[in-house]
């Protein structure tokens, strides 16, 4: 069997959302290609925002851009755009590598068993399954610091639940709908929590705020019970746990 | 009643209806993380109560839904304007137009009820309201637990510290703000981004059918009842950014319309973006209002925020209130269809 080449990419279309925000889109799929020409484009103009930009919201397949159109016309955010994708040398550096410790214990991971059942598997096959995998961040939504992670093991692509469940602990890490994710601020969830991470994703009184951006990519690393209460006691003091690598 | 002998007055809630929280101009910047912006759902009524206190347009201020609330002044008297739809208001037993500035004094209340008309009301202070900021502002929003008190909505008991307070009025004057006086009716958009995901005809019945606000919206959404409309390939699409006013079609075909404590990014196609001029108009509409949508360009779009943008630019006029003006007639007249304060 022979894969196709890649389709080379198109220029990015450009939608308005409304006469204070623009979305250049690149793509209509879940892709790591489009995701990464997103985070490039989001990069360039963060490094050299024209007048009127307000704030950029990367997606999966597009940037969102909002801007006051009283100050920033749209042809000239536009030719902004147009100018930063075709400098050269504009493109991201790769994402970041973070070691997120993981408790898989089915005291701390509510759903693991029924999870498992639903895949078929054993749970602590599942929580090999996905502690064995490296996971891209593709975005941010939902929540606040709810990130969304690609790169779930086909074994674990189960849909979502017919209906929420009850919310979910803070650093719930959880799988639905072919995707994984980690919890912050407790909310009620259609996604299954497999694990309990101690690290917070989002902590309004640390510096960094937020700690992942989205193009990094997660590993999770198991840790047993008596760990987790160790590293979530250091975490609440506003360290962070979580190993990283540039 | 006891209260701060000194140091700064205090905004006490007497009664809360559920549905009260604080509101600056809203929380941007961090939409990437996840963060909703918040903040009013009427941006214009919200700079008008401001701006008739001299204080800056996004300010933080009390957003009133139809639960209505009750305040009062302890330690000092405050100045405070009050503007958005047409709200009951009354100040120490005094019935007083919808629009209004007065000096609360102390051992006297000011009750805010639904009215007529009008789904929000803002109640700004002179001076600052003393509450820390989160990510920038203080915002609340529920959903997330962030911003104003705690991130929850105000509850009877609660007090407000006024920082640089003042008390100047005296005696109750209307606001003359005739940008509020926005008749229900047709609303603006911007088709997009994704009115390709209907076929032309769809995107052509959107915009000739009535559609009636539902009951359930909030803060987050204004929910629309009609007839469903018709997805050309699916209603599931790759999540993008969501602005705000984004009008998502979900499977079932009624349109919603995304409003200020709306997720920064999701799933369901988006047919059209009310304008930032009448995004505030609409959310005034109460459960029933019947409206339609035209279809306008980015221009036209762009313009009508550029004259709202000069209304709030100068000073906001006060003017005595007269006596007669409470009657039922000053009340009826006030933001109906054809209601113009002159």
């Amino acid at each position: 069997m022979t894969t196709p080449d890649p389709e080379p990419p198109g220029p990015p279309r450009f939608l308005d959302a409304g006469e204070a925000a623009l979305v250049v889109e690149f793509g209509a799929s879940v892709d790591p290609a489009i995701n990464d020409r997103v985070l490039a484009l989001d990069a360039a103009l963060a490094a050299d925002p024209p007048p009127g930009l307000a704030e950029t919201v990367p997606t999966y397949r597009s940037l969102m851009i909002h801007y006051d159109p009283l100050v920033l016309a749209r042809d000239a955010l536009v030719a902004a755009v147009e100018d930063r994708l075709a400098r050269r040398g504009a493109l991201r550096g790769r994402g970041r590598l973070w070691t997120m410790p993981c408790c898989y214990d089915p005291a701390l991971a509510e759903d693991i068993e029924e999870a498992a059942a639903l895949a078929g598997l054993a749970a602590a096959k599942l929580a090999a399954l996905h502690a064995g995998a490296a996971y891209r961040v593709y975005m941010y939504g939902f929540a606040p610091g709810f990130a969304y992670l690609g790169g779930l093991p086909e074994a674990l692509a189960l849909p979502r639940r017919p209906s929420p469940r009850p919310p979910h602990p803070p650093g719930a890490v959880m799988i639905g709908g072919g995707l994984a994710a980690i919890g912050t601020v407790p909310m009620p969830t259609g996604w299954y929590v497999v694990g309990r991470t101690p690290e917070r994703l989002f902590a309004p009184e640390r510096a960094p705020t937020f700690l992942i951006e989205s193009g990094d990519t997660i590993r999770f690393e198991p840790v047993d019970a008596a760990a987790f209460a160790g590293l979530e006691r250091r975490a609440a003091a506003g360290e962070v746990v979580a190993g990283r690598a540039a | 009643m006891s209260g701060a002998a000194s140091g700064p007055p205090v905004l006490r809630i007497a009664a809360a209806g559920g549905g009260a929280t604080l509101q600056d101009r809203g929380r941007y910047g961090a939409m990437r993380y996840g963060i909703t912006p918040a903040g009013p759902m009427d941006p214009l009524a919200h700079a008008t109560a401001n701006r008739a206190l001299g204080n800056p347009p996004g300010a933080t201020a009390i957003e009133v839904g139809l639960g209505g609330l009750t305040v009062a002044a302890e330690g000092a008297p405050l100045d405070v304007a009050l503007a958005g739809g047409a709200f009951r208001i009354e100040g120490d037993g005094r019935a007083l137009p919808p629009a209004v500035a007065l000096t609360l004094r102390p051992g006297t209340t000011l009750s805010i009820r639904a009215g007529r008309s009008g789904a929000w009301c803002y109640l700004a202070v002179a001076g600052r309201i003393d509450v820390p900021p989160v990510l920038g502002s203080t915002a609340t929003h529920t959903r997330s637990r962030l911003g104003g008190l705690d991130g929850r909505a105000l509850a009877p008991g609660d007090g407000l510290t006024v920082a640089e307070a003042r008390a100047a009025l005296g005696e109750p004057a209307m606001l003359r703000a005739p940008w509020l006086d926005r008749p229900p009716g047709t609303i603006r958009v911007v088709l997009g981004p994704q009115d390709d995901a209907f076929a032309p005809a769809e995107v052509a019945a959107f915009l000739d059918r009535d559609w009636t606000v539902s009951p359930r919206g909030d803060r987050m959404a204004c929910f629309l009842d009609g007839t469903p409309l018709v997805h050309a390939r699916g209603h599931d699409i790759v999540s993008d950014g969501v602005a705000p006013g984004a009008i998502q079609v979900p499977g079932q075909g009624l349109p919603i319309v995304l409003m200020a404590d709306r997720q920064p990014t999701g799933g369901y196609p988006k047919i059209a973006t009310v304008i930032g001029a009448d995004l505030g108009r609409l959310a005034q509409g109460q459960a029933g209002t019947r409206l339609r949508f035209r279809a306008v360009s980015h221009a036209e779009a762009v313009e009508a925020r550029r004259a709202e943008a000069a209304a709030l630019e100068p000073p906001v006029v006060l003017e005595p209130v007269v006596r007669t003006a409470f009657s039922s007639e000053f009340l009826l007249g006030r933001n109906l269809i054809d209601g113009v304060v002159g």
